[in-house]
């Protein structure tokens, strides 16, 4: 968090507006998750923890691509590199809080080389180097077999629960709220990210690159600078992945998942950050959802196996179909036209 | 207007996750979950999609058929057996996932036969913290042998050096001192299994070992490997994918060892319908795997005369048809015969605790559709104590009718087991 606020350049009245902005949604939406926390069952407290690693990862992601116009297909690879921190440090006896921020530290010194190389590279071959490196990146692990545990992956002990919150707050509850915690932060420093001065140079560059080069902007470096960002960012959501699931494996972090946060930030609503709560919340019911319509149609097996991918599909088809700009710009467009209509009564 | 947004999204989607999936199922007995005086709830995480499934995906849906074969004969105790199976694509932040949800939120009594070492093993603190039984894991992983510091996980396979042990012996007794090459995976389950091999023959005469990894789409680098080192007897702890791939790279590079195969990836049928899909049609089914030697610790599925063969054949024909009956099919029924003999040695009272006890105490002395016993104890929880060696003729397995056990401590002494196989019950359903 300390390395995103520092970048918020210092600009007068607007950002001391912006951090006051941003404390107060962080503090209310901390007070909202707690209460909702408190009212989910077991299960739905382990899908909120999920939901908010996701977040951050797409939140990061969501502000690479909007921000600065890069793609990255590798994001699964710096959560990768998050989680294995985690079990790593850990592993040492590193306590879990200043693990999982060594785990976004670690994460964005990874991704300054790749983000220099990501601000040479365009559209096709930027996509196929970042997709190279998410299916090379786990294959370190079966390289490093003694070190990184092989196919087979590394575990840590659950985050016992502290003993001043007693006997009232269940492990799923406290691994919830650890989760939720790692994404505001993550929250809080993209939204003084993008209100700030660094944020409008990046919307600069991102729509003309010789006309902010013109205006005295470091082009390469402005867009190292976001994918450094956003490699933290996933690296954070791996650290939360760890903090919550207490794993690391090479098949956890498949080239899929690499996909899938691109296709949430898109179906999100890319470049907003209330997008990137969407498509978290996508990212994980829709796959559970999916699941259960399948099962409740009581088909053979090898059916109900691939089903929910089919209608998985479907779903992302249609809500691209019906929502181009994602659920957020959906939705925004859809209060537009009510508050439109309200007016002229 | 943003933070409204802001707000209103994460608003909603915590109101979503609220809203989703109360439906608990299992309930009923107060203390006991997933146990009603008409059910018992199980679930499992299964690769049903992904590069573990051809082959896998039939066993859980094996085992289903087996407990609709005992529902339709009563039941146990009254109770109709449920299997909930749930998706892991072989990947273990799912496996986390459904097994937390069959827990938490379908309140299973248990968990049943979880496939396989990557995933499994993340789920098995969680479980043994939660005191939820986790019986007969699909995977012969030493790990699962602690009844001591994990009292509720019980494996059910042979363990993978056990395995090793016995190839190694039958190697040294029928091949000699001919050069041995090894092609493993590089997991506890080729690891395990040479190490077993390693246990029994002598160093020199193993000439060169593969690692590849799962996932990878060509042994060609090993078996040239291999090959380059003058082996004359080639041993593979591969799964049914790469003991097909291997054995066409050795086809094409003109190398003709005498292959022996661990039992995971050895089940003929399975085998032979990958040969002929890689090789487009071009290798017609088993032909290729002509002579390979290997073991089981279940009779053979083309053994057609055994009658847990042809119990195993009805209940598939009735329940299971659209599958084809082969070593997964099996595997999932025999797995199942063994769980309901847990159950009814559990008793009417069923509890968590109950059927762990009932296994520590009484497993050992199970017997059932396979060829050697239970090493199960208060202390041993890793499943069958050995197998019987057999050769593959004629595209089925041809056991050689002499059963071997061991245990995974190096050094120690392989021996006949001498009990024979009893038939299955008339009712094709255990006795309490």
């Amino acid at each position: 968090m300390s390395s995103l606020a520092a970048v918020a350049r210092p600009g007068g009245a607007v950002r001391g507006s912006t951090l006051v902005r941003s404390l107060g949604l962080v503090i209310g939406l901390a007070v909202v998750l707690v209460l909702v926390t408190d009212a989910l069952g077991s299960y739905q407290q382990l899908q909120l923890a999920q939901g908010a690693y996701y977040f951050a990862a797409l939140a990061g992601l969501t502000v690479l691509i909007g921000l600065s116009g890069k793609i990255s297909l590798g994001h699964g690879a710096f959560m990768a590199v998050g989680a294995y921190t985690v079990m790593l440090l850990v592993g040492q006896g590193w306590a879990l809080l200043p693990a999982v921020a060594a785990a976004a530290i670690v994460s964005a010194a990874i991704g300054i080389p790749v983000g220099i190389a990501a601000s040479r590279l365009e559209g096709p071959y930027l996509a196929g180097a970042t997709l190279a490196f998410a299916v090379g990146l786990p294959a370190l692990a079966d390289r490093f077999p003694s070190l990184l545990g092989g196919a087979n992956g590394l575990t840590i002990n659950p985050p016992a629960v502290p003993s001043f919150l007693g006997a009232n707050v269940s492990l799923e509850q406290w691994q919830a709220w650890i989760g939720c915690a790692g994404a505001l932060v993550a929250l809080f420093g993209l939204y003084n990210l993008v209100h700030s001065g660094v944020g409008r140079s990046l919307r600069a560059t991102r729509d003309d690159e010789i006309a902010a080069a013109l205006c005295g902007l470091d082009v390469a470096r402005q867009q190292t600078l976001a994918f450094v960002v956003s490699a933290s960012c996933a690296g954070l959501a791996g650290g939360l992945y760890a903090a919550v699931l207490n794993l690391a494996s090479p098949g956890a972090f498949p080239l899929t998942l690499s996909l899938s946060l691109l296709t949430g930030v898109v179906v999100g609503g890319l470049g907003s950050l209330a997008g990137a709560a969407w498509g978290a919340a996508i990212l994980v019911l829709l796959p559970s959802w999916t699941n259960s319509l399948a099962h409740s149609l009581s088909l053979g097996t090898n059916a109900q196996g691939n089903l929910p991918f089919a209608i998985y599909g479907l779903v992302l088809i249609g809500l691209m179909l019906a929502w181009p700009s994602g659920i957020q710009g959906g939705l925004g467009a859809l209060m537009r036209y009510m508050s439109n209509k309200r007016r002229r009564g | 207007m943003k933070r409204t947004y802001v707000m209103a999204a994460l608003a909603a989607a915590a109101a979503l996750i609220a809203g989703c999936g109360s439906s608990s199922s299992g309930g009923g007995s107060a203390d006991t979950p997933g146990v009603t005086a008409t059910s018992i709830t199980f679930g499992t995480h299964q690769p049903l999609t992904g590069p573990a499934a051809p082959g896998y995906s039939e066993i859980a849906p094996a085992s289903q058929a087996y407990f609709d074969y005992v529902n339709a004969h009563g039941g146990v105790f009254g109770r109709k057996i449920r299997l909930i199976i749930k998706d892991d694509g072989y990947n273990p932040t799912n496996t986390v996932n459904v097994v937390h949800q069959l827990v938490l939120q379908n309140n299973v009594f248990g968990i049943f036969e979880g496939l396989g070492t990557p995933t499994h093993t993340k789920v098995v603190g969680f479980l043994n913290s939660s005191k939820v039984p986790d019986l007969f894991v699909s995977s012969g992983c030493p790990c699962w042998d602690n009844g001591s510091t994990q009292p509720e996980t019980f494996g059910w396979l042979p363990n993978y050096t056990i395995e090793g042990k016995i190839l190694g012996q039958y190697i040294k007794q029928h091949l000699g001192d001919q050069k041995v090459g090894v092609i493993y995976q590089d997991d506890d389950f080729g690891q395990g299994g040479l190490a077993g091999l390693k246990d029994e023959l002598p160093a020199s005469q193993i000439v060169s070992a593969q690692p590849y990894q799962s996932g990878t789409s060509t042994l060609a680098p090993q078996v040239t490997a291999v090959k380059a080192s003058g082996a004359k007897v080639l041993v593979e702890f591969t799964v049914p994918i790469y003991t097909a791939i291997a054995r066409l790279t050795a086809f094409t590079l003109d190398y003709s060892p005498q292959l022996v195969v661990s039992s995971v990836g050895s089940d003929p049928i399975t085998v032979g319908k990958l040969l002929s899909v890689i090789s487009k049609g071009k290798a017609s089914g088993t032909a290729l795997l002509e002579g390979a030697i290997t073991d089981g610790y279940l009779p053979s599925v083309g053994d057609t005369s055994n009658p847990w063969i042809a119990l195993f054949k009805k209940i598939h024909d009735q329940y299971d048809a659209s599958a084809p009956f082969d070593g997964n099919v099996e595997y999932g029924m025999a797995s199942a015969y063994t769980l309901v003999q847990a159950l009814q040695a559990a008793g009417k009272n069923l509890t968590r605790q109950g059927i762990v006890d009932a296994i520590d105490n009484d497993g050992g002395m199970w017997t059932g559709p396979g060829l050697v016993p239970y090493r199960y104890t208060k202390t041993e929880h890793g499943g069958y104590a050995g197998v019987e060696m057999g050769v593959i003729h004629g595209g089925v397995i041809v056991l050689d009718g002499k059963p071997l056990t061991t245990d995974p401590t190096a050094g120690s002494a392989i021996t006949p087991y001498t009990g024979t196989q009893p038939a299955p019950p008339a009712s094709g359903v255990p006795s309490s």
